[in-house]
């Protein structure tokens, strides 16, 4: 999978520049909003000021704004930089984030009355669960069939929007019937603040979460294989210890379970009931937030913080300067293209093409380029 | 029932041709060697600059302003996959959400918030004289507007040049092995900006057809993941013209379901028909992965 040599190469080349690059990113995101502001016919001053303020401004803002959006984006992100170490290009964490904050929903709405040591646990691992259920076709699909999980994950995605639109219309809608959404949640599977904010013990969760991975990838077999099969799957497969199959396969359930638990943390800690337009896209800014991340679990964590600041900064300028919060899209997808010129560059800069030197010395090819 | 019959095969070729005119071209895009990902954003763009067109200019503006964009977004893949040699998945998926955020801004720029419908000059269908008044196809295959017109052409066209021409054979064989086809003399980068630039020109002429065709009007992410079942209905059609307007076919049919299940009052969730086109495009994949045989070089750099 080429993402896996992509992910190699932003990691190797940044290894010990880890805050040089946060100084640059930042920088480049400053200039993105600045120009894209007077492109639009806005004082970038004041949209930056807005940015700010409603970012890390204040503690209001660092606490209640940007770790409450960067919550589900260090889940997410996780999601996405797991599989896509693992060469699994799972771009459906919306599809699978949306299934988990349904599945939590229906659990809270079941459960009524009962303890809340009891509930809260039980709905965090129905998100989880219905996360990597809905990750199970997809990788079921690649598995069984090949399908390429870039298109199928997306198909999925769509999938998960019309079914929570069906739900939030039928079996979980309000008992009124008239809006689209479900009761609210009661106390009972709501998620704890911290200390008079509005931040929820998710955001603890979600860097305990970042933690865990990190561990695992670091330091155990499973996560070697993991490694293996995304650093080179010919060679995992020819060497006979990894089953590649499998192991991919279950990187798309951790992977789904991720993105699960984020749409659960979301609902219990944020909305307090489902409805469609839950999530502004966390599934599909996961991919700058985890390629940002350079797919290591902890950069993934601090890049959600990044990305959190970014949103909610975001939806301070459109409150403020009248600034369509989509901006924080072309920012995220701007970065991305950034990253991706930046190592591309450096890496044609220090391989030469293979086949130019071939054609140099006039021999054939490698053959060994192709797998 | 005939009547039930006629306006479902009118939807189906309605819905269709977006989907074959972006398939078409993301079909030479991969007999080329390159999955662009980024379509989805290429669709959307050429719908939004079909309205902004069509609003200043009429319609032929509309179609110009979107194969424009779908241009511009194309050689924006381009620069990175063929000239930089990035990650493919990755440009794509990028250029996708670049896409999406920059029609967001430039929609909410210019027409104020979302919630206003825009009206604009859109391309009516066209009744072609004697073929219009067959019985039963001749309402669905003859009155429909000039871009399933583009689509009927370019399918014939499109197989001759692909398996009858120097330059067709110069796409397959970058596809199939770029350093052989190196070899040969001819240049793989060239050869993929050409097959982008083409693709980019109907997936931008696809969104305009989604919108001034058949929509009438811009919402934001109109695009709806026609882009992503483009991908699918080129697999689906075993990348060849024929197979892929005829799989486009199929998932038009699918999304104009939901017009007869509505006029026949079956009690179905409306949800169910929307959902079905990505359901069945899973089981499409499903079902053909297996058989298919795809440009050796499809997705390497």
């Amino acid at each position: 999978m080429p993402s896996g040599s992509f992910a190699r190469g932003a990691a190797r080349k940044w290894g010990g520049r880890v805050l040089l690059v946060g100084v640059l990113l930042v920088g480049a995101a400053v200039v993105i909003v600045s120009a894209l502001s007077v492109f639009a016919g806005h004082d970038p001053a004041r949209v930056l000021g807005a940015l700010w303020s409603g970012s890390l401004g204040s503690p209001y803002a660092i606490f209640s704004a940007t770790l409450v959006r960067a919550t589900p984006l260090i889940l997410t992100g996780l999601a996405v930089a797991l599989a896509f170490t693992a060469g699994v290009m799972n771009v459906g964490a919306e599809g699978q984030l949306l299934a988990g904050a349904a599945a939590a929903t229906a659990l809270g709405l079941e459960t009524r009355g009962m303890s809340g040591w009891l509930t809260i646990p039980l709905a965090l691992i129905a998100g989880a669960v219905a996360g990597a259920v809905w990750a199970s076709v997809p990788g079921w699909l690649r598995r069984r069939f090949g399908v390429l999980e870039v298109i199928s994950t997306i198909m999925m995605n769509f999938v998960a929007l019309y079914l929570v639109g069906y739900l939030v219309r039928g079996p979980l809608q309000e008992p009124l019937g008239i809006y689209p959404q479900s009761s609210p949640l009661p106390d009972t599977v709501r998620l704890p603040l911290l200390g008079g904010t509005r931040l929820h013990i998710g955001f603890v969760l979600a860097l305990a979460c970042a933690l865990g991975a990190w561990w695992v990838l670091r330091a155990t077999a499973a996560g070697f294989r993991v490694r293996v099969i995304g650093a080179n799957p010919d060679a995992a497969r020819s060497a006979g210890m990894i089953d590649v199959g499998r192991t991919m396969f279950r990187t798309f359930l951790l992977s789904g379970a991720l993105a699960g638990l984020a749409g659960a943390v979301e609902v219990m800690g944020v909305t307090y009931s489902l409805y469609e337009n839950l999530s502004p896209g966390y599934g599909y800014t996961a991919i700058a937030v985890a390629l940002v991340g350079a797919l290591h679990p902890l950069l993934t964590a601090v890049s959600g913080v990044f990305f959190g600041a970014l949103e909610a900064g975001a939806a301070a300028i459109q409150r403020d300067a009248g600034v369509p919060s989509v901006l924080a899209t072309v920012v995220e997808a701007a970065l991305i293209l950034l990253l991706l010129a930046t190592v591309a560059i450096r890496a044609r800069w220090r391989r030469p093409n293979p086949v130019a030197v071939a054609s140099l010395i006039s021999l054939p090819a490698p053959a060994g380029d192709r797998s | 029932m005939i009547d039930a019959l006629v306006v479902f095969l009118e939807a189906t070729v309605r819905t269709a041709t977006p989907l074959a005119l972006a398939a078409l071209g993301e079909t030479v895009v991969e007999r080329s060697g390159v999955i662009n990902i980024g379509l989805e954003g290429t669709i959307l763009a050429g719908a939004l600059a079909s309205v902004v067109g069509a609003g200043m200019l009429g319609v032929g503006g509309g179609f110009a302003g979107a194969l424009l964009a779908g241009v511009i977004t194309a050689s924006a893949f381009a620069v990175f996959v063929v000239t930089l040699r990035a990650d493919q998945i990755v440009s794509g998926t990028a250029i996708t959400l670049l896409s999406l955020g920059v029609t967001g801004l430039l929609y909410r720029g210019m027409f104020g918030s979302a919630g206003v419908a825009l009206t604009v000059p859109t391309a009516g269908p066209v009744a072609i004289p004697v073929l219009s008044s067959i019985p039963l196809v001749g309402r669905p295959l003859f009155v429909q507007p000039v871009t399933t017109y583009a689509v009927y052409a370019l399918v014939p066209l499109l197989a001759l040049w692909m398996y009858r021409t120097h330059g067709g054979l110069a796409l397959r064989a970058v596809g199939e092995n770029a350093d052989a086809a190196t070899a040969a003399g001819i240049s793989p980068s060239r050869v993929r900006w050409a097959a982008l630039l083409f693709g980019g020109a109907l997936g931008g002429l696809s969104g305009g057809s989604l919108a001034i065709a058949q929509v009438g009007t811009f919402a934001e992410g109109m695009s709806a993941g026609r882009g992503f079942i483009a991908i699918a209905i080129v697999a689906l059609g075993r990348w060849s013209p024929v197979g892929v307007a005829l799989a486009a076919i199929v998932f038009g049919a699918a999304s104009a379901l939901q017009f007869v299940a509505q006029s026949l009052g079956w009690a179905v969730p409306y949800h169910a028909f929307l959902a079905l086109p990505y359901v069945l495009t899973l089981l499409a994949l499903a079902g053909a992965t297996g058989r298919m045989v795809p440009p050796a070089g499809l997705g390497r750099r």
